[in-house]
């Protein structure tokens, strides 16, 4: 980074402050997000639901508890959820949620966003195989699986994204979406929104990739490296997969659906760009469950060909914006 | 889709208004409001686990008052144990609860895992519950109602 730093968004302390409350925005409102869908779920399945407030109160119950450590574990696996926590708040910061004028500034860049879930996804991982456990073992293998399928994705649609900007800084995609309407409806933004609508729905571990509410051991992928972890640990690992879906759900809408993000840092731009957001993700996370009733898991060997049609779109986004412009 | 969605809409909602909450365990101040179960049998007929199931159902809808099923020990408060507990299993079970992290509670469903029921003297049979793992809670019949077993689990969330 040294002298590197080309002119553009500088870090600033109102930039600062955007990305603190990104950050608390995440931590408090993750959870209830999780409850919502929960929520939305259980109403179409003729329940009444535990209420949105449920997984505050796991998270809470799983607080009080004695921590456990399981016999013959190591510092990997006390330290995941710590690392898993960290990176998806570093995330959290980083990408442009409520304004495009972070703290983060000029280090918020697609690539490095992604690097650091996947940094957590694989810390996650390796604590699944230190248990030493069949299921551990089985979930990491699979879970690593579906994050390199997923990655290629990843990377062709932010390349897509970032050739007509010039620049695969978060902010300044945005910013461009936020100028020129037109980018973000082109069939190239379109394409790239469907690829990563799959990624979102595998690195999040949502149907039909991953049930997250299955105790079948054939079918578990991330609850299969999780099942070891108890009390304090537990929450912590909630609260980081909680974190991760609506930080997934929140940079699809600010890639996708960028309309109301502040391009200052103006108190009354911010607050309204901030119940903007909420409502995006809100609506995003509702959709989701309720498309999920609809939904069965997909075999594990059929998860290849989900992602590798995700792949296929965004290399057709790639070429789109290679001939489009 | 267009068939489920119908159904859905025709169908609203099946839970049962939820009775009044029965008073009985001292209130548990650390599992307020959520508690996760794991199921341990130790050597049932299956009976229990239909009505376990049935109370998890759309009708019953024990996770209205924050109850949940999982599906380790580690992750859970309750221990909810069907059957008679028979040789084969009583290590099994006794390690299960060694991996529950405290505070826990064990459950007791159903007559076998209370006294035996039907198979006490037998030769397989350890004994109930009690003689392996410490019980805090007893759910009577055979098998019991699902109101029986949600009345008993609203006693620890106090929901």
């Amino acid at each position: 980074m040294s002298g590197t730093m080309v002119t553009g968004t500088t870090t600033t302390g109102a930039g600062i402050a955007v990305s603190v409350l990104q950050v608390a925005l995440t931590v408090v409102g993750a959870p209830l997000l999780v409850g919502m869908m929960r929520q939305v779920r259980a109403r179409m399945e003729g329940r009444a639901g535990a209420g949105v407030g449920q997984p505050w109160r796991d998270l809470r119950k799983l607080m009080r508890k004695k921590p456990l450590d399981p016999h013959g574990t190591g510092p990997v696996f006390r330290t995941a959820p710590l690392i898993q926590v960290a990176t998806t708040l570093m995330v959290a910061a980083a990408i442009p949620f409520v304004s495009v004028d972070t703290g983060v500034g000029e280090a918020a860049d697609l690539i490095a966003v992604v690097a650091l879930l996947t940094l957590g996804t694989a810390a996650l991982a390796l604590a699944g195989l230190d248990t030493g456990t069949a299921f551990g073992g089985m979930g990491a293998s699979r879970e690593m699986t579906i994050t390199a399928l997923a990655e290629p994705t990843v990377l062709m649609a932010a390349f897509a994204l970032s050739t007509r900007v010039g620049s695969t800084n978060l902010p300044a995609i945005v910013d461009a979406g936020l100028k020129d309407a037109g980018r973000v409806v082109s069939p190239v933004s379109v394409l790239a929104a469907f690829a990563l609508a799959a990624v979102v729905l595998a690195e999040a571990g949502r149907l039909p990739v991953d049930n997250p509410s299955t105790h079948l051991e054939l079918t578990m992928v991330h609850e299969a490296m999780v099942l070891e972890y108890s009390g304090p640990d537990l929450a912590l690992v909630e609260l980081a997969a909680a974190m991760r879906l609506s930080v997934l759900l929140g940079l699809w809408s600010a890639l996708f659906l960028p309309w109301g993000t502040a391009t200052s840092t103006g108190v009354l731009a911010v607050l309204g760009a901030t119940a903007l957001f909420v409502v995006k993700v809100g609506v995003l996370g509702a959709v989701l469950a309720a498309g999920e009733v609809f939904m069965a898991k997909l075999r594990l060997f059929r998860v290849p060909e989900l992602l590798a049609g995700s792949f296929l779109l965004a290399v057709l986004a790639v070429a789109a914006s290679f001939f489009l412009e | 889709m267009r068939g489920l969605l119908r159904k859905i809409r025709a169908l609203g909602r099946v839970a049962e208004p939820a009775p009044a909450r029965s008073a009985g365990l001292p209130p548990q101040r650390a599992l307020a409001g959520s508690v996760q179960v794991r199921c341990v049998d130790a050597g049932s007929c299956n009976g229990c686990e239909i009505e376990i199931g049935q109370a998890f159902g759309p009708v019953y809808d024990a996770d209205r008052y924050g109850v949940r099923l999982v599906a380790s020990p580690r992750h859970a408060d309750v221990l909810a144990v069907t059957g008679p507990v028979t040789r084969n299993m009583a290590v099994a079970l006794k390690r299960t609860f060694a991996a529950t992290p405290e505070p826990r509670l064990v459950v007791a469903v159903g007559d076998c895992a209370i006294g035996c029921g039907e198979f006490a003297g037998g030769y397989g049979v350890v004994g109930g519950v009690d003689e392996v793992v410490p019980v805090d809670l007893r759910v009577p019949g055979c098998p019991p109602e699902p109101e029986a077993i949600v009345a008993a689990l609203r006693q620890v969330t106090g929901r």
